[in-house]
């Protein structure tokens, strides 16, 4: 990559190394907003229905770890995954798989909180209807979870924000290697010490707009949707 | 599906409900039987809504019994309660009925059937596909009525299901009530609209400041009224 090039133009040529790493930025994150959605919408769905000691402790602790450090996570997972940890013998350190448990990690609190929340306000709205249907602990969880499906696009959102923003835990458990395991942040950060401006703002156009241009997507969905649905 | 022994007749014995120092029910006891629409009569904060929490088991007493058929622990499975302010799912008019049916053990081949049966009852048949929340106040009440006979009640609780309707919204919703207790249904309404009460009670529980005041037949209350507290409602003075 030589300096002549100007971030447009790496842009607009359609160069080949900028969209293998845009690919890869956007499997790896939307990965983990699948996975940690999975996990964290009926946590937090069960976390909101539940009554017992300790769950307001719980409540904070969750609330807390929106704010996990992705540095921090990246380390924990680096060293469950690298050769002497725990989880070394499945040899994925430094792969796209290694990428995505640390941002499943990274937010899920993010998913499962917000998730609590909503679930939550609108557990108190539904609570005496679904009571006196005689809707089970299940029944309660599925029919909220799927009645604040709107709701809960937002939660989506704040996480994939999150993942496709952070750089400190992928490039901790990636290794930030050429081709494979390279995103846009890592390689933001790495073009920019290398002083090499033009791709580093051209990534940084794309990372930005791909952002605006999910959310837009979900803003517009979730607008035509509530349309239909009321 | 097993036919679940009958909840009636609903009796309540010195039924006390209190909520911190506020006593809302007071030393209550009633028989509701089988048979014309029940009826409770009484002001604001009379404890009308809280009785009807009660026999639907959404509320415990603070002292007392409650008893259903006999037994004191009946599985709300053939009660329904249509609250003043329905809530509405999320989902078009049809689902909101799919929804309660599926609760209600209904197998998903005659779900279908079902659902276009109930919405035909409460003349929401147009407005199946309709977003539940997006219909007016009217049709929500019909849809919520519509939704509480998919679990095909024997006992129906109502509260003040036409407090913020309009008189054709009321019509409509007291005929669906009307052929409700005509096909066997034992409703239990309050409402404050004497009008209201002389169109469909069989008789009538007139509370005041969650206490019994009176229970007779409806023609006996309106001509005959008993207690002072009574001839006062009727005459239409405040009554606290």
């Amino acid at each position: 990559m030589s300096d002549q090039f100007s971030a447009w133009q790496l842009i607009l040529n359609g160069d080949a190394a900028l969209f293998e790493i845009v690919r890869l930025s956007l499997a790896v994150s939307l990965s983990a907003v699948a996975l940690a959605a999975l996990v964290g919408m009926p946590f937090g769905a069960l976390l909101a229905l539940s009554r017992f000691p300790g769950r307001s402790v719980l409540v904070v602790v969750l609330n807390a770890l929106m704010g996990l450090p992705p540095v921090v996570v990246g380390l924990a997972v680096y060293l469950l995954l690298s050769r002497s940890g725990p989880l070394g013998a499945m040899g994925i350190l430094f792969t796209p798989t290694a990428m995505i448990i640390a941002q499943t990690i990274l937010i899920v609190p993010i998913i499962a909180a917000l998730a609590r929340q909503t679930i939550e306000d609108l557990w108190t709205e539904y609570r005496d209807e679904l009571t006196a249907m005689d809707i089970g602990p299940a029944g309660r969880m599925t029919t909220l979870l799927w009645d604040a499906r709107f709701s809960l696009l937002t939660a989506l959102l704040a996480g994939f924000g999150r993942a496709a923003a952070e750089v400190g835990a992928v490039m901790i458990v990636g290794g930030n290697i050429d081709g494979f395991t390279r995103t846009m942040t890592t390689a933001v950060a790495l073009e920019t010490s290398k002083g090499n401006l033009p791709l580093a703002m051209g990534l940084g156009l794309v990372l930005v707009a791909i952002v605006l241009a999910i959310n837009a997507a979900a803003w517009g969905t979730r607008a035509w949707s509530e349309r239909q649905v009321g | 599906m097993r036919a679940p022994s009958s909840d009636l007749p609903l009796v309540l014995d010195g039924v006390t409900l209190q909520a911190g120092t506020t006593t809302i029910l007071d030393q209550l006891s009633l028989t509701i039987m089988p048979g014309a629409p029940t009826l409770i009569v009484g002001p604001n904060g009379s404890g009308k809504s809280t009785l009807l929490r009660l026999c639907m088991g959404l509320a415990a007493p603070s002292a007392g019994r409650v008893t259903r058929g006999g037994r004191t622990d009946s599985k709300p499975v053939r009660r329904a309660i249509l609250f003043q302010r329905p809530v509405m799912l999320r989902r078009t008019a049809a689902a909101n009925v799919a929804y309660a049916l599926a609760q209600s053990g209904t197998p998903r081949s005659q779900r279908a059937a079902r659902v276009s049966a109930l919405l035909e009852r409460v003349g929401l048949a147009d407005l199946a596909l309709r977003p539940a929340r997006r219909l007016s106040g009217g049709e929500q009440q019909r849809l919520a009525l519509a939704r509480a006979l998919a679990r095909d009640p024997e006992i129906l609780l109502l509260d003040e299901p036409t407090a913020n309707l309009d008189p054709a919204a009321t019509r409509s919703v007291e005929q669906i009530v009307l052929m409700a207790a005509q096909s066997g249904i034992k409703i239990v309404m309050a409402s404050h609209d004497l009008g209201q009460v002389r169109r469909l009670a069989g008789d009538v529980m007139f509370m005041v400041r969650g206490a019994l005041c009176e229970h007779g037949a409806a023609a006996n209350f309106f001509d005959h009224p008993t207690t002072p507290e009574a001839a006062a409602f009727l005459r239409g003075d405040l009554v606290i």
